[in-house]
């Protein structure tokens, strides 16, 4: 077995790790990292809970190969927040009751900020269809879909 | 397991012809990785394609499109030209999967896992596509319904990967459309799956027409029986009933939790018709 060498960007800072050819970027993240925002819920792509973003692009960690983030750029759950200060998701998360558990929250944050990102003013059925890979066994997603469009509202004023 | 990502389709030839145990080829692995981490399949060698610059591209070429084997399904969606010309192609493309999903997914990927319930597959085959395959012995060219043989089993030799996929010129007055069943409304595999894609000239007569037909049997079909049915006609009612008992027959489908042979049978028809008159429409310029 050979390990090999990755030098990538996590949430803008330049990181080494040694893996295995057959680990995945979410073991390396939490494994080797320190960094277990991003859970393993399935290990299948069928539930979002290890979202990431690498190169712009929202992906299931889980389906991605440690080796694989070679010269890339890698954004995490860990780089939502400024510091101390929540990113308006986090915030409007805790004031709709978007998260009972927590498990599914970090992914659903990762979706949801790739999505705004993209499109400051989404439809209901676009947040609804874009977060369709997230799954939550606890709030029932309404609170999470309203958390989402609230922030973008809000956000939309703040421009 | 040894991992390499080559920047050159050669090299990835090279490397895949030298490896004496099993070799995989690496796209968007949104298939090889839930097959790896299930130890469905254990290769010595994976090779990732997506640092080779020509299968990252879309080009236009001939009036057609060449889609690079590594193009994620979010890549040809915001592609506005193709979407364009092959709104049908697109938007089964656009169903795999999540958006998650999505961000990864190849249309190669989703070929060579040679799954008959492929969503991107029918589409294509409708859409005449041709495959680029490179190997140890040069080039080839196979037309994308000669790619899956049976559930998971490919027609590549050893050494050989896809390096892209053709989209022919359209004609005008031309038109795609893709449906799928499933149970839900995102994140399913289809129970059956139509891909339509038609010509008409100028007085509206159907002058060329592909239909395929997806998870009703062992691989997906190109139905001619059905495509017979709209050619030299004005693709109306009549027409429209002959092509929908002409995919039901071609149907040899398995039961399952998702649905039966009956079932499948009946809803091959319904989303054949369905599809040609989506693509009848875009054929008009309606859509
Ligand atoms: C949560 C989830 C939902 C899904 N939903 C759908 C769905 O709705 N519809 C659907 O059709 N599929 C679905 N899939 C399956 C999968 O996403 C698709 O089949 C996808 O198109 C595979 O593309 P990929 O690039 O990820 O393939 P990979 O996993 O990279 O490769 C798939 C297979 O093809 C081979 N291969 C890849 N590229 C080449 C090449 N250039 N030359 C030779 N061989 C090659 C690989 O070795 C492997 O055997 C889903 C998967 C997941 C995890
Ligand atoms: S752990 Fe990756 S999608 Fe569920
Ligand atoms: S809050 Fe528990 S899974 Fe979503």
């Amino acid at each position: 077995m050979t390990t090999i060498k990755v030098s990538t960007t996590i949430n803008g800072d330049p990181v080494d790790y040694l893996c295995e050819p057959q680990e995945t970027l979410l073991d390396a993240l939490r494994d080797r990292l320190g960094l277990t925002g991003a859970k393993e819920g399935c290990g299948t792509g069928d539930c979002g809970a290890c979202s990431v973003i690498l190169d712009g692009r929202l992906v299931c960690a889980c389906l991605v190969m440690g080796a694989e983030a070679e010269g890339r750029a890698v954004e995490t759950i860990e780089g939502l927040a400024d510091g101390e200060e929540l990113h308006p998701l986090q915030q409007k998360f805790i004031d709709h009751a978007a998260l009972q558990c927590g498990v599914c929250t970090p992914g659903f944050l990762v979706a949801a900020k790739s999505l705004l990102d993209r499109n400051p003013d989404p439809t209901e059925t676009e947040v609804r269809y874009w977060l369709a890979g997230n799954l939550c066994r606890c709030t029932g997603y309404d609170k999470i879909v309203r958390a989402v469009m609230d922030t973008a509202a809000d956000m939309r004023e703040a421009r | 397991m040894r991992y390499e990502a080559p920047d050159t389709t050669e090299a990835a030839v090279q490397l895949l012809a030298a490896e004496t145990g099993l070799a995989r080829v690496l796209a968007g692995g949104t298939d090889l990785l839930v097959q790896l981490r299930s130890g469905m399949v254990d290769p010595d060698l994976v090779v990732d394609i997506k640092r080779i610059e020509v299968m990252r591209q879309i080009s236009e070429e001939d009036g057609g499109f060449r889609i690079g084997a590594a193009v994620s399904s979010a890549e040809l969606g915001e592609h506005a030209a193709l979407s364009a010309a092959w709104p049908g192609v697109v938007e089964a493309a656009e169903l795999i999967g999540s958006t998650q999903i999505q961000g990864r997914c190849t249309m190669v990927g989703n070929l060579c896992n040679a799954s008959p319930a492929a969503d991107s597959v029918p589409a294509m085959v409708a859409a005449a596509a041709m495959v680029t395959l490179v190997g140890p012995d040069g080039r080839r060219e196979l037309p994308a319904e000669a790619v899956a043989e049976a559930p998971g089993k490919t027609s590549l030799q050893k050494g050989e990967l896809v390096e892209s996929v053709f989209l022919p010129k359209r004609p005008p007055r031309s038109g795609d459309a893709y449906l799928r069943f499933i149970p839900r409304t995102e994140m399913d595999i289809a129970v059956v799956g139509a891909g339509v894609s038609l010509t008409l000239d100028e007085q509206g007569t159907c002058q060329t027409a592909r239909v395929s037909l997806g998870a009703v049997a062992p691989r997906v079909l190109l139905v001619e029986d059905s495509a017979n049915c709209l050619i030299g006609t004005k693709v109306g009612a009549a027409a429209l009933e002959a092509l929908a008992a002409a995919a039901s027959a071609a149907c040899s489908p398995i039961d399952d939790k998702r649905g039966t042979v009956e079932f499948r049978i009946k809803v091959a028809g319904v989303l054949a018709r369905r599809a040609a008159e989506k693509a009848l429409e875009r054929a008009k310029g309606t859509a």
